[in-house]
């Protein structure tokens, strides 16, 4: 038994070792994939050494084999299935799922834990760090849980934005009840299940509150913050069973999510605080301009556009969301390739938040067959602009609207934008007039330079390629 | 007062873990571009899934009489397992879109 506990001890060791290389190499994109298996395999090495070497104080293996090995294989075939399955343009909600899973797992354990803690042990006090980390792991686990499950809610767009009045008062007030009601916990002197049950519903209370007011532009944001949430509700499970590799994981996703949730706020350059009580979809100062005072629009045909794309020099497209929801990316790659035979320069402009996720769009378009090579980032492609014949807006709205630079009311101000409205001629390919994301006006759509061509994204480019071809 | 002390210097070990990783964490992925963002997240979202390990262990230990025990293990570990195995497949499908990219 000793020399099992050993290797136990030495397996987790290697995990602990895999999952601080995966995330390194995670960090690189030409070792990223290696790095993500890296981690798979540690992590499959230190369930299964869980299972076979572990022995609790008293030298008992792991019981109730059937059931566990029952539940790993109904895990394994659902998330599989689940993650196959998922369209490259639902990622991100698939990830804030799967997110929500493990803050519900490691509040499960929580709770369990505390049943056994208070019914096995005699029990002067429940003022001591194990019952804290039971607490802790309870409430962050079940905030991560309703978070995340809201979060993938907005972005399947089955939840809309809500603000209830005084929402950020009660907010606070409703957490310093819970940190309140677990304090009062800590000090009985017997395990009151009851009063655990009440906690564990107002932190998942908390968590759909959390998230519930803001905006869906934000979500990235909030999916990697929770993300972080649930490595702290692991690593305080790996305190309970002072597991080590539990420990490692959890804390270094903890620290890992939080500087890079901080990064994609870095990106919109707003600060995290802004992002968590700005409140973006809700009622904030929009009422500054509407459409009839911004100008009127000008549409351009398809065959016009044809022709100005023709005899550019150099197109720019700049994909957004809606490039993703209209399935869009093949054909715009079609488009491109017709275009580079006839001696045009294309290229790609990816703003760092550009779909739904920073890195989503290079995603997509690679899916496409897009040369890597192609795809500009914001800072190298807004020196461009100023040479660009023709700039391509497919579903973007956000992320190329000059209120971001010059108008301080606007909800995005502050956030750095593709400089589209230097180029010649701007052609935004879109649905309809309705606003962005963040549910703003564009200016940009009533500049003199600016066209729109109206339609589904997919739709337009198809017949826009075929006018291309009769030129 | 005393007890936390005495929790302290119980788990100094962990708490020394703990200290460490928070700052590997950190310097792990400060480099990272805006393009891995996504897949960073999603990679690390797969390895908090290390949880698992906590869930075979509370069922391991469940009392096989304890059906309210046995339920809320067994969840724990589907949900665990989905965290997991969705987590790193995501992932790794995010990825191969990137490699794709880099045999042009």
């Amino acid at each position: 038994m000793e020399l099992s506990q050993n290797l136990l001890h030495i397996i987790y060791l290697l995990a602990s070792l895999s999952f601080i290389l995966g995330l390194k190499m995670l960090s690189h994109p030409k070792t990223a994939r290696n790095g993500n298996l890296i981690a798979g395999v540690g992590m499959t090495l230190a369930i299964f050494a869980t299972i076979f070497l572990y022995h609790n104080a008293e030298g008992a293996p792991i019981g109730n084999l059937p059931l566990i090995f029952l539940g790993l294989i109904a895990g394994t075939v659902i998330g599989y299935v689940m993650a196959k399955r998922v369209k490259m343009t639902s990622m991100p909600q698939m990830v804030s799922f799967f997110n929500g899973m493990g803050g519900a797992c490691a509040a499960l354990i929580s709770l369990n834990e505390f049943g056994k803690y208070t019914e096995n042990n005699y029990v002067e006090t429940l003022l001591n760090g194990h019952v804290l980390m039971i607490l802790l792991g309870i409430m962050i686990g079940s905030v991560s849980f309703a978070g995340s499950m809201i979060a993938f809610g907005k972005l399947e767009g089955k939840i809309k934005d809500y603000v209830l009045p005084r929402q950020q008062l009660f907010n606070v007030l409703l957490l310093v009840i819970i940190l309140g009601l677990g304090a009062y916990l800590m000090v009985q002197t017997e395990g009151k299940t009851g009063l655990l049950y009440i906690i564990t519903l107002l932190s998942l209370l908390y968590g759909v509150l959390f998230v519930l007011p803001i905006g869906g532009a934000d979500m990235p944001v909030v999916i990697s913050l929770l993300n972080s949430f649930t490595g702290l509700a692991a690593a305080f499970g790996g305190f309970l069973y002072g597991n080590r590799a539990m420990l490692t994981g959890g804390i270094l996703v903890g620290s890992a999510g939080t500087i890079l949730t901080i990064l994609m706020c870095q990106a919109m350059n707003r600060s995290l605080l802004n992002v968590l009580v700005g409140a973006f979809g809700g009622q904030s100062g929009q009422a500054a301009a509407t459409s009839t005072e911004m100008g009127v629009i000008k549409e351009i045909t398809l065959n016009d556009c044809a022709i100005l794309c023709n005899y550019a020099q150099r197109v720019i497209v700049v994909p957004g969301y809606g490039l993703a929801v209209a399935q869009a990316q093949h054909i715009t790659h079609e488009f491109e390739s017709v275009l580079e035979e006839r001696g045009v320069e294309v290229k790609y402009a990816i703003h760092p938040v550009a779909g739904r996720m920073p890195g989503h769009m290079n995603v997509l378009l690679a899916e496409a067959d897009v040369a890597y090579d192609k795809l500009l980032e914001m800072e190298e492609a807004n020196p461009l602009f100023k040479n660009t014949d023709v700039v391509l807006v497919i579903g973007a709205n956000d992320v190329v609207n000059p209120a971001a630079k010059d108008d301080p009311t606007s909800p995005i101000y502050g956030m750095p934008i593709l400089d589209v409205d230097e180029s010649k001629t701007v052609v935004v390919l879109k649905r309809g007039m309705s606003a962005g994301y963040a549910g703003i006006e564009n200016r940009l759509f009533f500049n003199d330079n600016t066209r729109m061509l109206f339609g589904d994204a997919k739709s337009s480019l198809e017949k826009l390629v075929k006018e291309l071809k009769n030129i | 007062m005393s007890e936390i002390f005495h929790f302290l210097g119980q788990h100094i070990e962990a708490i020394y873990i703990l200290a460490l990783s928070i700052f590997l964490g950190i310097e792990v992925i400060s480099n990272v571009p805006a393009v891995l963002h996504t897949p960073l997240m999603s990679g690390a979202n797969a390895i908090h899934g290390v949880v698992i390990i906590g869930a075979i262990i509370v069922m391991g230990q469940a009392d096989p009489q304890n059906y309210l025990a046995l339920a809320l293990g067994f969840i724990a570990v589907v949900l665990g397992t989905l965290n997991v195995v969705g987590g790193f497949v995501v992932t790794d499908r995010m990825l191969e879109m990137f490699k794709k990219k880099d045999k042009k």
